[in-house]
């Protein structure tokens, strides 16, 4: 990060030294190449990080919209709260399981489609465009469409799949499953599975598509078999970008608030921490303990950008080289 | 990305080996080729089943086995358009295009400020942008929903707007930057040689350059605000309530109503459909705030 940040301070220093010395000076010159900046900074600031300081002190507040006339400073009573309350606790269990099936799941076929999209077949491109379709879809839309024309026990499409096949072998009695109810979280997971793996896998291609090709060439008239070109040669090369599409992933699924409010609306134990929030703000009108579990989502968050933030930083500074 | 996508990769049989080994391997390249297809299918199939349904009528849209080749019909969308969704939709359609053209007049200066001529520690200030992206929403919702109680902006679409905005500006500035840093400075030099003030600088040397790529981020910060949810089914309640939260209410409605959901998700998916295609070779570098070309 330092290198980064030194090596154009030093240009800007020798620029701002080459116009000390006639006019206006260096001090308008940085003002000059501020201006353009400070909208954006402003209206960011303004409503990211200050609605976020309003909830940090709420966090500390004894406030509930239903008795207004209890407003008051609470200490770490809402803190305590939320982390002694056995469904908060579930929701940070849900919320970290949640995330990292869907983050590794997702990353472990994204990696193997991307590798098969490597290569050189007939109809590449429709496949590429066909894999990309379950990303565009409206989230919303995605979770409906999971709910009820695929899990739905009735006719959903599992199910009737389910009476076709058996069917072609005669049986009459099909397996039907309901599959929401007796596999809820997973039921979550796989549709969010089927919409984030298109994400890793085009960074993946993207990935894979950058590797300088003429050494792995090289290595392969040498002999290298197709399992050590992988293992020496692409996977070092793609390892910061699995942990980049990982990463992202994290930070977007952590946040996921459609897929459980649609497809269980926070039911049979599959209530996230963002679920949660709504429920105790939007229900409860706890505004206290909304803001407390906000806060524990945040530093949660924060862990994980931290690392998403040093990973971003490493490739951008291997391109600015 | 278009360039490198449609490269061929080092072909499997360059390698002289005997004719039984490069047959073998073609053969190999052969079952993988197809096995891509397959996953491709699967992946696409329940997008096809969608549609499908949304075009089958209600009682085909509800057996078990599915009923592949029952007559196609518009009933669902005639339903569904029934329900008058069009308030919604026109309401998305407004957050979404109005919250993109300010992140892009937001964006394009800054970036600017951040690539062509930087201001001093311009990494500290990207990186800033970008750590507002990663707050989670959710933590900022509650001050949202009581500064909007009051002043009065509740159920009203431009506070959307300018949320969307100060959603995907930290993307727009990442991926504005990437594409502005492409310029060659040799360019700008000439230009500013000629006697170019800044204004025609910008109009006939980085317009040209950077304009498909103003369109890629016009494309995903339309995609954002279109999906989003979160916020606008809690600040919003009928004026102002837009397609996602129109989704969201649709199913309490008793009896059959596969086809008529199939067609509602069918209709509120295609506008982003459209813009994701669109910006396909775009999609990576945007999506991965541009650190992935």
């Amino acid at each position: 990060m330092t290198a980064a940040v030194d090596a154009p301070r030093v240009a800007s220093r020798k620029a701002a030294g080459a116009s000390a010395g006639k006019g206006p000076g260096p001090r308008s010159d940085a003002w000059a190449r501020r201006l353009p900046l400070l909208p954006a900074l402003i209206f960011l600031i303004v409503l990211t990080q200050l609605p976020f300081i309003v909830t940090l002190i709420t966090s500390f507040m004894n406030w509930n919209a239903y008795y207004p006339e209890e407003r008051g400073f609470a200490g770490l009573d809402n803190f305590t709260r939320v982390l002694t309350d056995v469904a908060t606790r579930n929701a940070i269990l849900t919320t970290i399981v949640l995330t990292a099936t869907v983050v590794l799941v997702s990353l472990a076929l994204g990696l193997g489609i991307a590798l098969l999209l490597d290569r050189q077949f007939r109809g590449r491109g429709i496949v590429r465009t066909m894999m990309i379709a379950p990303f565009l879809v409206v989230p919303v839309a995605a979770s409906l469409l999971w709910k009820h024309a695929l899990y739905n026990p009735e006719y959903g499409l599992f199910n009737g799949l389910l009476t076709a096949v058996w069917g072609l072998f005669g049986s009459n009695d099909p397996p039907q499953v309901d599959w929401i109810s007796s596999m809820p979280l997973i039921a979550i997971e796989a549709s969010l599975i089927w919409q984030w793996t298109p994400f890793m896998m085009l960074i993946l291609l993207a990935g894979l598509q950058s590797r300088p090709l003429d050494v792995i060439e090289a290595a392969k008239l040498d002999g290298a078999s197709s399992w050590q070109v992988f293992r020496y040669m692409t996977f070092p090369h793609l390892r910061q970008y699995l942990e980049l599409a990982g990463l992202l992933g994290a930070i977007y699924v952590v946040q996921n608030f459609d897929a459980v409010f649609t497809i269980t609306s926070g039911g049979l134990g599959t209530s996230n921490l963002p679920f949660t929030i709504y429920q105790t703000f939007y229900n409860a009108h706890d505004y206290g303990r909304a803001s407390a579990a906000g806060v524990v989502v945040v530093i949660g968050t924060i862990i994980i950008a931290t690392f998403a933030l040093r990973t971003v930083s490493t490739l951008f500074k291997e391109e600015s080289k | 990305m278009s360039t490198i996508t449609d490269v061929a990769p080092v072909p499997a049989t360059r390698t002289r080996g005997g004719e039984p080994r490069q047959k073998r391997r073609e053969r190999a390249g052969a079952l993988l080729g197809v096995l891509a297809w397959v996953i491709g299918l699967l992946f696409i199939a329940p997008i096809l089943w969608m549609l499908l349904t949304s075009l089958h009528t209600e009682q085909d849209a509800a057996t078990n086995p599915p009923s592949i080749a029952a007559p196609l019909s518009l009933q669902g969308y005639r339903e569904f358009f029934g329900t008058d969704p069009w308030p919604s939709l026109l309401n998305s359609m407004t957050a979404s295009i109005l919250s993109t053209v300010l992140v892009l007049a937001l964006a394009i200066p800054a970036a600017y400020a951040l690539s062509i001529r930087p201001v001093k520690k311009w990494t500290d200030v990207l990186f800033f942008f970008l750590s507002t992206r990663m707050l989670p929403a959710v933590a900022g919702l509650l001050p949202i929903y009581l500064f909007a109680q009051y002043v009065g902006l509740l159920d009203n679409i431009f506070l959307l707007v300018l949320l969307y905005t100060s959603m995907n500006l930290p993307i727009a500035v990442w991926m504005m930057r990437s594409f502005l840093v492409e310029v060659p400075g040799e360019i700008l030099e000439a230009a500013s040689m000629d006697g170019a003030g800044l204004v025609r600088t910008l109009k006939s040397v980085v317009m040209p350059i950077v304009s498909p790529g103003i369109a890629a981020t016009a494309l995903i910060c339309f995609i954002f605000s279109w999906n989003e949810l979160l916020f606008a089914r809690v600040l919003t309640s009928t004026a102002a309530q837009t397609a996602p939260v129109f989704l969201t209410g649709f199913v309490t409605s008793q009896g059959l109503f596969l086809a008529k959901v199939c067609a509602a998700a069918v209709v509120v998916s295609l506008p982003v459909l459209i813009a994701g295609f669109a910006a396909q070779d775009k999609l990576v570098q945007g999506l991965s705030l541009g650190a992935v070309k």
